[in-house]
């Protein structure tokens, strides 16, 4: 309790390794591995080129003699040793994997930072300005959460297809599938946003912002902003694990990524056909591979959920 | 009281008549219905006539309630690729979907409850621990992965159960029931685990971080200082309070069990509205898309009906607002 | 001490936590016999509500009892188990929670609640049950018991629901109930009357009394021995009179010294030391270079006429069925330049929706608002106002949620500088500087964030914001209620300079009587959105002219057998 400041002030970074946060996380195996998961699969999926030993989108190093070879195994015909095996074209399933996993990645990063700048930004106007301009906003939200989001996502996919020429398709698909899962996701982070944004716009600071004569964009951008972030960062997380799924699902469907820039749920579509056939591993290894990303990072989110959650501690 | 169910009533139908107005646009806009019904044979007479027919050369509102006077009357049009009106197909396939969603909603509701209740009891237990374990990896596992796992187990390998379809069906007026024999009950399993799973997750994490939130209330703390039980304290105190905003969560996640049925139907090739709904995408067959679109969304608005007059029925604050003091 | 009904001997209650081990209660020994009322009182983090859930076995964990006993009529209780803890928690021993609001399970009836505890306790049959649930009512002074025991908590007031939870803790007869801040919660009136009601209670029923307080005349007029706590430890127990009167240890004499009194006025509160809680503010230092304006041609800075605000109570479609409430009813007043001018009034009384008209927090709804003779209610747009804003500034009550969090300090000091576009450059910082050092933090402060700082810490950061544009005026709406009684006094003493050095004219909202005499010149008393009386406050406290200052006086705690031990000098 003693006024005078007798430590000297740490640096950032000393302040950050020794928080609560960072003991916690250290702590915690399960946040650990969940982490370094994330990160090792979002590296080998960014560095798919160079992981990856062949390109399965390059014509000239597919032979299709080497379809379905089993993991492991030398190839009847070519003596090729695949670690995973190869599909029907002959692909090697390892590489397939990466470079699916890459489309699979980029559709949630894309489309959880398409939902949240969407949903942050009606979000903080809805709790912030109030009135008719908050009540159009969260009615189009509640009728928005009626519908399950892979609704909403098919939904536009499908429109989207009845819209665009029929030449462009494969071309537009992936952004087609961004913008569908983040129209269908950014009800979350609206609802958050303007609930935190209630509890902290009758806070005390927020008034003495008003006071001095702060404008409004000023105060949302800069005081309640920055105070709504925890809970949009456990969303966010979550949203990932979320847009994950929800795109495998769409391509799964045949609704989502072609066939041309097969994502993890296209391969398992792939793979589907071969499980009665006895070609387990064109099915399993992808499969895997999303449980494996989608459960990291749900572990993380749950972590961060307890962890920034004051009411806890 | 009245008020508020009246007010709910017509929030409602606000709601239908702009979910209306977007099946609606779809017909209208996505594509040209014209081209899309007649052939590449077609004379200007033909399309003129069908023009007329069909109200196109009406203004856009007159267009907009003629179509929902047809919706509301049953009719939704023709199916673009399989030429029969929308609401015939529409009534075979019902049955197959809503008698799959009820058996695993009710599974998902049950068990959900139930697992979230004892998580939150027991919090720091080892069994506790190991079902909300268990259950990340539910919310983690796609639905479509859960049912290819099944059928690979139980259809596959054991061979015990049916891979697809419906089984044998029992005709009741125009109603088809699965339920009443002994291959569409067992028909019926795989694709109702795999439709349940994951909302009964859902449930279960929610019932069990709400349960843990009241637990920490002001009037459970009192409850126990006056010494009561804790069966008394878990089960009349706090879970009745969980209940509240669990119920209107609840709501929602029925309502996502309908829509989520197209991802089980497909992996099941279970005759219902949800494979429909997945080949007309395919296929841009809009009357269809236009129709499931308003068919889910009565039931959606239907089961937040209830949900708020449920609401209505556990929460007096919401009875008896304004009485008495403050 | 056989007729000891609750012995705590000895009791540490440890709360291991990650750097260290934090002793909430450190070897605390109290006893309390039956028909006594025995308050136990200590400033935030003393551990006095520690010892409440020690007893009651309900510790939050990791804390438990490290050490010590605690005895029941000669029987340690202390080591039972939980099933053995239930058996005496609402049978033997009861509880009283601070916050009647969340105290009642809003889903159940209070006969359920009532009729359940009864028959838990008691095992009666429902008739036999429900008759004593109704008597129990009517003993508290529930009016129409036998029809109000139908409603749900929801449909209570705050001091009714209290009394329905006193109802719930004398259900099975208790020996002691554990009272922790029952009225911090209400209003003045209410809390004399919920303290009269345990008063009676304890005397009729012989019931052992602990009344967990940080008020000094919560002890003064309640209690018979009293406790007094600090940092875990109990400093200092005995009778209430000779505690108060005749304080032996040094932290009980610096908080009484502290506490303000209703008949006393000072000059300033005595900064008697204990554990290094001493600071040094030097506001004079500030008055060499404030800009002083030319003073306004009239003598009267603020003046408010007819000032109306209604809130929306019930929103409707049809304008008609619209229920509206009016928080604050053609209130006027004026401020002389240089006075500090308060308002008194109990909670919902409309003090606060004036204060934030004038700060432009809110829209009126009618009548005028002047500052050194410019219409301010006439002015529309933030242009036109700025010249207003930057003359006035505000402190808030609730220092926790007055500082951005994400903000670092230096910067929330600076921002209405930057704002107003007063300085430029270093000049900022220098001036966040200085204003650092002259509350009393130092300008290494600066480069911290708020959640480093205690509430006392963080009310003078607010302070130093509210002087960085060198205002004229300074609207101070219940600046203390959220602090400690000794770093009220220091808060006190600060803005009482701020008047003296600066010459600054202040608004002072509180609901506190001998806080309002300390600091206001004059007051105006407020209740239910009118103002009732305005007057000098020394004529005010001496010839009340309103019945209802007169009862709000009336209730307030005279303090009249505290010790005046080191306000000797200061007496005005």
């Amino acid at each position: 309790m003693s006024d005078q400041t007798s430590t000297a002030p740490q640096s950032r970074l000393a302040k950050a390794l020794d928080s609560d946060f960072f003991y916690n996380f250290r702590r915690s195996p399960v946040a650990v591995v969940s982490f370094v998961a994330v990160m090792l699969l979002v590296l080998s999926s960014a560095f798919a080129p160079l992981i990856a030993p062949y390109d399965p989108f390059d014509p000239g190093s597919l032979d299709l003699m080497n379809g379905f070879t089993a993991p492991m195994a030398p190839n009847d015909f070519t003596g090729d040793v695949f670690w995973l095996g190869t599909d029907d074209q002959g692909r090697d399933v390892f590489s397939t994997i990466l470079y699916g996993m890459r489309v699979s990645l980029f559709v949630g990063f894309a489309a959880v930072s398409f939902a949240m700048v969407l949903g942050i930004t009606l979000g903080l106007v809805a709790g912030y300005v109030g009135g008719w301009v908050e009540t159009i906003i969260m009615r189009a939200a509640d009728v928005q959460l009626t519908f399950p989001a892979i609704l909403v996502a098919m939904l536009i996919f499908g429109i989207a297809k009845g819209v665009i020429p029929i030449q462009h398709h494969d071309q537009m698909a992936i952004w087609v599938l961004i913008v569908a899962i983040g129209l269908s996701d950014w009800v979350q982070f609206a609802r958050v946003v303007r609930g935190a944004t209630l509890v902290e716009k009758d806070k005390e600071y927020v008034q003495a912002a008003r006071m001095i004569g702060r404008g409004r964009g000023i105060i949302m951008l800069r005081h309640i902003l920055p105070n709504v972030l925890s809970p949009v960062l456990v969303i966010a997380t979550i949203s990932l694990a979320l847009a994950i799924i929800a795109e495998a699902t769409l391509s799964f469907l045949g609704v989502g990524a072609p066939p041309t820039q097969p994502s993890l749920g296209t391969l398992i579509r792939i793979g589907q056909g071969y499980l009665f056939s006895g070609e387990w591993w064109i099915i399993l290894f992808p499969s895997v591979t999303l449980l494996a990303l989608a459960l990291s990072v749900n572990l993380l989110g749950d972590w961060l959920r307890d962890a920034l959650n004051p009411r806890l501690q | 009281m009245l008020t508020y169910v009246l007010k709910r009533v017509l929030q409602s139908a606000l709601v239908l008549l702009v979910v209306g107005l977007v099946a609606f646009s779809m017909f209208r806009f996505v594509g040209d219905p014209i081209d899309n019904m007649l052939g590449q044979e077609r004379t200007d007479a033909d399309i003129a006539r069908l023009r007329a027919d069909l109200g196109l050369d009406q203004p856009f509102p007159v267009q907009y309630y003629k179509f929902l006077e047809n919706a509301v009357q049953g009719d939704f049009g023709i199916s673009f690729r399989q030429g029969r009106p929308v609401a015939e197909i529409l009534v075979e396939r019902a049955p197959a979907t809503l008698e799959l969603a009820a058996v695993s909603g009710f599974l998902a509701i049950s068990i959900g409850i139930g697992l979230g209740v004892f998580t939150a009891i027991r919090k720091d237990g080892f069994l506790a621990n190991m079902i909300m374990s268990v259950s990340l990896i539910g919310v983690s596992l796609p639905t479509f992965l859960i049912g290819i796992l099944l059928i690979y187990l139980f259809s596959v390998e054991l061979g015990w159960l049916p891979s697809f379809g419906r089984g044998e069906v029992v005709h009741i007026g125009w109603w088809s029931t699965g339920l009443l024999t002994a291959s569409g009950l067992k028909a019926l399993i795989l694709p109702s685990i795999t439709l349940g799973l994951y909302q009964m997750t859902l449930i279960m994490r929610l019932v069990r971080s709400e349960m843990l939130e009241v637990l920490r209330q002001d009037y459970v703390r009192f409850a126990r200082a006056r010494g009561l039980n804790e069966r008394t304290v878990n089960f009349r105190h706090a879970l009745k309070n969980t209940l509240v905003p669990v119920i209107t969560v609840t709501g929602l996640q029925l309502g996502s069990i309908i829509a989520f049925a197209i991802i089980t139907e497909t992996v099941f090739q279970w005759p219902g509205v949800g494979l429909l709904f997945i080949n007309a995408i395919q296929f841009v067959d809009i009357p269809v898309m236009a129709a499931y679109l308003m068919l889910i969304s009565v039931m959606f608005v239907g089961i937040n009906l209830i949900v708020d007059l449920l609401y209505f029925a556990i929460d007096p604050r919401l009875r008896t607002d304004g009485k008495g003091a403050h | 001490m056989s007729d000891t009904v609750l012995d705590i001997e000895g009791l540490s209650v440890h709360f291991p936590t990650r750097r260290k081990l934090f002793v909430a209660v450190n070897k605390a020994n109290l006893a309390v016999e039956p028909g006594e009322i025995h308050g136990l009182v200590g400033e935030s983090g003393a551990g006095k509500s520690t010892i409440g859930a020690a007893v009651m076995g309900l510790l939050e964990r990791p804390g438990h009892i490290a050490e010590g006993t605690v005895s029941f009529k000669g029987e340690h209780i202390s080591g039972r188990d939980a099933d053995g803890m239930r058996a005496l928690r609402g049978a033997k021993i009861s509880m009283i929670f601070q916050d009647p609001l969340t105290s009642l399970n809003p889903l159940l009836t209070v006969e359920q609640q009532l009729v359940e505890t009864i028959q838990f306790h008691l095992k009666l049959s429902d008739a036999d049950s429900l008759t004593r649930a109704v008597a129990l009512l009517d003993r508290v002074g529930i009016p129409d018991p036998s029809e109000r025991i139908k409603q749900y908590p929801h449909q209570f007031s705050g001091g009714m629901r209290q009394r329905v939870v006193i109802a719930l803790a004398l259900c099975s007869e208790p020996d002691v109930i554990i009272a922790d801040e029952p009225t911090t919660a209400l209003d003045v009136s209410i809390q004399a009357q919920i303290l009269e009601l345990i008063k009676e209670l304890a005397r009729e029923r012989q019931t052992g009394v602990i009344l967990i307080t940080h008020d000094m005349g919560v002890i003064a007029d309640t209690t018979d021995k009293v406790t007094v706590m600090y940092q875990g430890k109990v400093v200092e127990s005995g009778t209430t009179a000779q505690v108060l009167g005749a304080p032996t240890h040094e932290y009980t004499k610096s908080l009484i010294a502290a506490v303000p009194r209703p008949t006393l006025k000072v000059h300033r509160f005595p900064q008697l030391s204990y554990g290094g809680r001493q600071i040094a503010f030097h506001i004079d230092d500030l008055a060499r270079n404030w800009e002083r304006p030319e003073p306004s041609k009239s003598g009267t800075l603020l003046k408010v006429e007819g000032l109306t605000k209604t809130f929306l109570a019930r929103n409707a479609i049809i304008p008609s069925r619209r229920k509206y409430f009016t928080a604050a009813d053609k209130v006027s007043f004026d401020i002389r330049e240089g006075e500090v001018f308060g308002i008194v009034g109990e909670s919902g009384s409309g003090k606060s929706t004036v204060a934030r008209m004038i700060a432009t927090l809110y829209q009126t709804n009618g009548g005028k608002i002047f500052f050194d003779d410019e219409e301010i209610t006439q002015l529309k747009t933030a242009k036109d106002l700025e010249s207003y804003r930057r003359q006035i500034q505000m402190i808030f009550q609730d220092p926790f949620s007055s500082l951005n969090p994400r903000m670092r300090v230096d910067e929330i000091i600076a921002e209405p500088v930057k704002h107003h576009k007063l300085l430029e450059g270093d000049a900022i910082q220098h001036r966040v500087d200085e204003l650092l050092e002259r509350v009393g933090l130092g300008s290494d402060a600066g480069r911290k964030y708020p959640h480093e700082f205690s509430g006392g810490q963080r009310q003078r950061i607010s302070i130093a914001r509210a002087l960085a544009t060198q205002p004229r005026f300074l609207i101070c709406d219940e600046p203390t209620s959220a602090l400690d009684v000794s770093i009220q006094a220091q808060i006190l003493n600060i803005l009482k300079d701020l008047q003296e050095h600066l010459g600054l004219t202040m608004l002072f909202i509180s609901h506190d009587l001998p806080v309002v005499r300390q600091m206001c010149d004059r007051v105006g008393v407020m209740r239910q959105g009118q103002m009732v009386e305005v007057a000098d406050t020394e004529t005010l406290f001496a010839a009340p002219k309103e019945a209802y200052t007169r009862e709000l006086l009336s209730l307030m705690p005279k303090l009249e057998g505290l010790s005046t031990e080191g306000l000797e000098d200061e007496i005005v």
